[in-house]
C-alpha cells in the first residue's frame, strides 16, 4: 500500500517543531508501524535527510519505550497495544496518517517523536518500592498471599510506565501510571509497614512534576497498552485518603 | 597478562561458603569513598547497582534507554530457575547444579554452576520481599512449571511476564538507592569506553545520547553488566538497542573473550516473514510445557493444520526423545526444527515453520475444570472452552502478542514457529569473582561468558543474572576494593581520560565524514545473514573461512562507504547504531575464528563435519574441554588462551535426552 505520513519534526527542546509530509510506497500489511518508519528512515537517508527520531527497543509490547501519537491517538488505533505492536494492516492504500509525540507538560519533547518521561522515575524514586536490602528476606513461602490480592498486583504491577495514559488525558494527569504502582504494594502484605508514607509521597512527586489532576474521564484506562484498570486510582485514592487522616497530626 | 580462574580449593559444596567466609572486607566508613560504575540496568546492573548503593559504596549506573527499567531483561517471558523444591518432586542444589552442567554439555565450569545453584533460592526470597507478583496456587504458595532439559518444576514465573516482574523489582531497589542519594543514574548514556591507569580500569568515557556531549566518569572499579550481542546476527529475539559496545571496548583494552561462538538458538520463535523484518519474537518455552511440536509426515501437504488427522502428524521430538519428549533442551530441539524442515517437511509460506499445538492441552485442562465442577457429561465444546480459559492464564499475553504479528489465534490454530538467534553463552572471561582479565573490571549478566557453558538452559539467564547482581558481586568486589582505600578518585583531568575522550570522539568523527551512500542498517543487515548462514544452527569449516573473509571485506566497504546523516552535538540515533555495528562487525570475525578452531559440536555449536550417526552433536572432551579465552593483538588478530576444564563431580558423557 501507498502511505502519505504527516510527522512532527523538532529538531530539539528549543527549536519550533512542525509537521512535516512524507510518501511511503509499497508497504506490506504484515510490516509492523515501527518497521514501516524503518523503511520511510532509510528512505530520508538515502534521499539525504535525517532519519526521524524515535524511541522503540524490545518492539514486543513490553519495554514501554515506544510512545507515537498516531491519527489522535496514543500508540493508534487499536486497543490493548503499543506502538510497536501495532501492524499496517489496521491501515488501507491512500491513508493519511499523522504521528506526533506525547504532549505533556511533564514531558518536554527532546527531538522529533522522542520525549524525556524521566518524571516517572522521580515518582517511583518518592516511594514506588519496598525497602528491603538484598540478603534480608525471609522464605518465599514462609508468607501465602491469597491467590486473588497477588493476581490483582501482578495486573497492576504489569503497567509498563510508557506514559500513554498521560499523553491521552486532557489534564496530562498520571494518576493511572501512579495508582497502579500503589496498588501492586497496597495489596501485598509485604507493602503494609510502608503504605501510607509511600501513597502520600508518590502523590506529592506527581504534583511536583506538573503532571495535571484527575477529573475522570477514563481515557487513560481506554488507551492503556496494558489494560491497567481505573480501579487502581479509586484503590489510590482510597488509600491517600486513609493516609492523610492517620498522619495527621 | 593474569589468567587465573581463582577457583577456590576445598569440596565443591564447601567453596562459596568458604570463600564468603575468608574474604576481604571494606569498613562502612571506606566504602562511602569508594566509587563504582554500573554499565547497564538490566537484572545483573540493577541488582548490583542496588546492593553496592545499600551497602554503602558511592555508585554510578549508566544506561542507554531512556529509563533503567527499559533495560531488555524487561522482554524476558517464562521465568525463573531456583532449587526450592518447593513441589516436593526431588528437586536439591545438587540437581540444579547437575541439570546446569549436563544442559550446557560440559562446557562450564562446575565451581561457579555450583555457587549459581546455591544462591538460587535467595533469589526468589528478595524478590517476594521486594513485592515481585508472583504466580500463585490457590493456597496462597508460589507455583512452579517445568522448563526443557530439567524433569523437576523448579521455574517461578509471572504469567509470561517474569523479566518484567523481576527487572521491575530491581529497578525499584535502584531508585530507592537513587532517592537515597547512594546511586546516581545516567539514562541516554552509552559507554563508549574503558579508562586505563597503569594496569587497572579507572573509569569510562560515556556519550550523553541527548546533547551528543562525551563525559568522563572515574570509577575505583568498572562493572560491566550490558547484555547479550545476540543482534550481531541482526534478527533476534533482542531488544533493537542490545549490542556488545561496552563489551567489545573492553576486550580491546585487554578483557579476554570467552568461547563467542557459543550462541543459543531459541526452538520456539515467530517466523520471519519478509526482508522488512527487524526483529524476531520469542514464544517462550515454557509453552513447551503444553504445547506439542510437529509437522506433517507428508512432503508438501497443503491441507490446515486442523484437518490433518492424527495418524499423518509427526510429533519428532516425542518421537526422537520419548524421555525429555517436547521439553529437550534447546540446542536439541532447535536443530531437530531445522532437521525436519531441511528435509522438506516445513509448514508455513517459507516452508521454514513446524507447528506448536495447543489443542491436547486444551481438551485436558477443561475436563479437570469440569471435573472440579462435577460436570461429567460437558460437551466437547465446553471442555474446549473451558480449557481456553486455563491456557490464557497460563500464557495469555503470548497468545494475544501471536495474533497481534500474524493476525492468527492460537488458541484455534497451531502457532507456527521456527529457531531464531535468542541469547549468547558467550562474552567476557570472567574468573570465579566475575572479574574479567583487566584489574577492577569486571562482567556480570549475559555480558559474561556465563555458566552456562556451549548450552543455556531455559529460565536460567534471569536467574544468574540475579546471582551475579545481589549476591555474588556484593561479596568479590570487596576483595579487590579492600586494597583500594588508599586511591583516592582520580581527577577526570588525568592524561589517561583526556586521551581516551579524544580517541572516542576521533572515531566519532571519522564515522560521520566517510559520508559515503550506504546506510549502517544496510550493513548490519548483510553482517546478520553471513552469520546466521555461516556461524548459526549449522556450522562448517568451509563456511566459516568464507565468512572470516567475507566479514573482513564488510568491514572495509563500511568504513569507506557507510552514510551517518546529522552532527556529533546533539540526538543521533543514526550515529549510535553505527558505532555499534562497526563493533558488531570485529565481533562476527572472532565468533567465527572461534567456530572454526572448535573442531567439535557441543551445545549450540554445531559443526556439521562432527555429529554422530543418528545426527546428534559429537563433542570431542578430549581436545576441547576448555573455554577459548581470545586475547585481543590487533585488527583482525588473537590469540587464544585456553582454561582447560576439569570435573570433579559431574563426569562428562555424551548428553542423552532419549
Ligand atoms: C525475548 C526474550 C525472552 C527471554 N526469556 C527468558 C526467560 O524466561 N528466562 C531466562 O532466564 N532468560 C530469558 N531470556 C534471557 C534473559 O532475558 C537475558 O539473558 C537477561 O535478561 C540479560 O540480563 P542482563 O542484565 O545481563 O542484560 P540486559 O537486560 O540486556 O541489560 C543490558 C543493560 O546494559 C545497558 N547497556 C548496554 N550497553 C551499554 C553501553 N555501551 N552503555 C551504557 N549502557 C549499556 C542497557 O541499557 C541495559 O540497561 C530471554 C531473552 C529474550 C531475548
Ligand atoms: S498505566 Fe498504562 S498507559 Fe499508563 S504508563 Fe502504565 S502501561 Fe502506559
Ligand atoms: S518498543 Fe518496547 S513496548 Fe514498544
Amino acid at each position: 500500500m501507498n502511505l502519505t505520513l504527516k510527522v512532527w519534526r523538532q529538531k530539539n527542546n528549543q527549536s519550533e517543531g512542525s509537521l512535516e509530509t512524507y510518501q511511503v510506497k509499497d508497504i506490506s500489511s504484515e510490516m509492523s508501524f515501527l518497521e514501516m518508519f524503518d523503511v520511510l528512515n532509510e528512505q530520508l537517508i538515502l534521499s539525504g535527510g535525517e532519519p526521524i527520531a524515535f524511541d522503540h527497543d524490545c518492539r514486543e509490547g513490553i519495554c514501554g519505550m515506544c510512545s507515537m501519537h498516531i491519527n489522535g491517538r496514543a500508540h493508534g488505533p487499536w486497543t490493548n497495544n503499543t506502538t510497536c505492536q501495532l501492524h499496517m494492516r489496521a491501515f488501507k492504500d491512500g491513508d493519511t496518517i499523522v504521528v506526533e509525540p506525547w504532549r505533556s507538560k511533564a514531558f518536554p519533547v527532546i527531538k522529533d517523536l522522542t520525549v524525556d518521561r524521566s518524571a516517572f522515575d522521580r515518582v517511583i524514586q518518592a516511594g514506588g518500592f519496598i525497602s528491603v536490602n538484598t540478603g534480608n528476606a525471609v522464605d518465599a513461602n514462609s508468607l501465602p498471599i491469597d491467590k486473588k490480592d497477588a493476581d490483582d498486583a501482578f495486573m497492576a504491577a504489569s503497567c509498563i510506565g510508557c506514559g500513554a495514559c498521560v499523553a491521552t488525558c486532557v489534564n496530562s494527569s498520571a494518576m493511572l501510571f501512579v495508582s497502579a504502582k500503589v496498588s501492586q504494594l497496597a495489596l501485598l502484605p509485604q507493602g503494609a509497614p510502608e503504605r501510607e508514607s509511600r501513597v502520600l509521597n508518590m502523590v506529592a512527586q506527581m504534583d511536583k512534576e506538573n503532571f495535571g489532576n484527575c477529573t475522570n474521564t477514563y481515557a487513560c484506562e481506554a488507551e492503556c497498552p496494558k489494560g491497567i484498570s481505573v480501579a487502581n486510582i479509586a484503590r489510590m485514592n482510597k488509600e491517600y485518603l486513609q493516609a492523610s487522616l492517620t498522619t495527621e497530626s | 597478562m593474569a589468567f587465573d580462574s581463582k577457583i577456590p580449593k576445598g569440596e565443591m559444596n564447601e567453596k562459596w561458603n568458604d570463600y564468603k567466609g575468608h574474604v576481604k572486607l571494606v569498613n562502612p566508613a571506606n566504602k562511602r569513598k569508594l566509587e563504582v560504575i554500573v554499565v547497564g540496568t538490566g537484572l545483573a546492573g540493577a541488582s548490583a547497582a542496588a546492593s553496592l548503593g545499600e551497602m554503602g559504596y558511592k555508585v554510578k549506573a549508566f544506561c542507554f534507554q531512556d529509563s533503567p527499567r527499559r533495560a531488555h531483561s524487561i522482554a524476558a517471558q517464562g521465568g525463573i530457575n531456583a532449587a526450592k523444591n518447593y513441589q516436593n518432586d526431588g528437586d536439591s542444589v545438587f540437581r540444579l547444579f547437575y541439570d546446569t552442567v549436563k544442559g550446557g554439555d560440559y562446557r562450564a565450569r562446575e565451581a561457579n554452576v555450583h555457587r549459581l545453584a546455591e544462591v538460587s533460592t535467595s533469589i526468589i526470597d528478595q524478590c517476594v520481599a521486594q513485592g515481585v507478583p508472583f504466580a500463585r496456587e490457590y493456597g496462597g504458595l508460589l507455583s512452579n512449571r517445568s522448563f526443557g532439559g530439567t524433569q523437576v518444576q523448579r521455574t517461578f514465573y509471572a504469567a509470561g511476564q517474569t523479566g518484567q516482574q523481576l527487572l521491575l523489582g530491581a529497578y525499584s531497589a535502584l531508585e530507592r538507592q537513587v532517592a537515597l542519594g547512594n546511586v546516581t543514574m545516567y539514562a541516554r548514556h552509552e559507554m563508549l569506553d574503558v579508562v586505563m591507569i597503569e594496569d587497572k580500569a579507572r573509569g569510562i568515557i560515556a556519550r550523553n545520547l541527548v546533547t551528543g556531549e562525551l563525559e568522563k566518569h572515574f570509577g575505583h572499579a568498572v562493572l560491566l553488566c550490558s547484555g547479550g550481542y545476540g543482534n550481531v546476527f541482526y534478527l533476534s529475539t533482542n531488544a533493537m538497542g542490545s549490542n556488545v559496545t561496552a563489551a567489545w571496548k573492553a576486550h580491546k583494552k585487554g578483557a579476554f573473550f570467552g568461547n563467542p561462538c557459543f550462541t543459543q538458538i531459541h526452538p520456539t520463535c515467530i517466523p520471519v516473514s519478509g526482508d522488512y523484518q527487524s526483529k524476531l519474537t520469542l514464544m517462550s518455552e515454557s509453552l513447551r510445557n503444553d504445547g506439542r511440536i510437529w509437522v506433517p509426515k507428508n512432503k508438501g501437504e497443503n491441507r490446515k493444520p486442523v484437518d490433518i488427522p492424527e495418524e499423518e502428524r509427526d510429533y519428532y521430538l516425542e518421537r526422537r526423545y520419548p524421555a525429555f519428549g517436547n521439553l529437550v533442551p534447546r540446542d536439541v530441539a532447535s536443530r531437530a526444527a531445522k532437521e525436519r524442515c531441511d528435509e522438506g517437511y516445513g509448514v508455513g509460506t517459507t516452508k521454514l515453520a513446524v507447528y506448536l499445538d495447543f489443542a491436547d492441552a486444551i481438551l485436558r485442562y477443561g475436563k479437570i475444570e469440569a471435573g472440579k465442577m462435577g460436570d461429567h457429561s460437558a460437551s466437547e465444546a465446553a471442555l474446549i472452552q473451558l480449557g481456553k480459559e486455563v491456557v490464557k492464564e497460563k500464557y495469555g499475553n503470548l497468545f494475544a502478542m501471536y495474533e497481534k504479528i500474524t493476525g492468527e489465534n492460537p488458541y484455534d490454530m497451531p502457532m507456527r514457529i521456527y529457531p531464531a538467534v535468542h541469547y549468547v553463552m558467550g562474552g567476557l572471561w570472567v574468573d570465579y569473582e566475575l572479574q574479567t582479565t583487566v584489574k577492577g573490571l569486571y562482567a556480570l549478566g549475559e555480558a559474561n561468558f556465563s555458566e552456562h557453558g556451549a548450552n543455556r538452559l531455559g529460565a536460567s539467564a534471569l536467574m544468574q543474572g540475579l546471582a551475579d547482581g545481589y549476591f555474588v558481586i556484593p561479596y568479590t568486589l570487596g576483595n579487590y576494593l579492600a586494597d583500594e582505600i588508599r586511591t583516592a578518585s582520580i581527577s577526570t583531568d588525568h592524561p589517561a581520560f583526556v586521551e581516551t575522550e579524544k580517541a572516542v570522539k576521533d572515531r566519532i568523527d571519522t564515522l560521520l565524514n566517510i559520508k559515503g551512500k550506504q546506510t549502517v542498517e544496510s550493513f548490519h543487515k548483510r553482517l546478520g545473514l553471513i552469520m546466521w548462514d555461516k556461524c548459526g544452527m549449522a556450522r562448517s569449516e568451509k563456511g566459516l573461512k568464507e565468512a572470516i573473509e567475507q566479514i573482513q571485506a564488510l568491514k572495509k566497504e563500511f568504513w569507506s562507504d557507510v552514510r551517518i546523516p546529522g552532527e556529533a552535538n546533539g540526538m543521533n540515533t543514526e550515529l549510535d547504531k553505527a558505532g555499534r555495528v562497526a563493533d558488531f562487525i570485529e565481533l562476527g570475525e572472532l565468533m567465527c575464528k572461534d567456530a572454526l578452531v572448535r573442531n567439535e559440536s557441543c551445545g549450540g555449536h554445531f559443526r556439521e563435519e562432527y555429529q554422530t550417526e543418528d545426527g546428534e552433536a559429537k563433542r570431542d572432551d578430549e581436545n576441547f574441554s576448555f573455554v577459548s579465552a581470545w586475547e585481543y593483538v590487533g585488527e583482525s588478530d588473537w590469540k587464544l588462551n585456553k582454561e582447560e576444564l576439569t570435573f570433579e563431580i559431574v563426569k562428562p558423557t555424551q548428553r542423552s535426552y532419549k
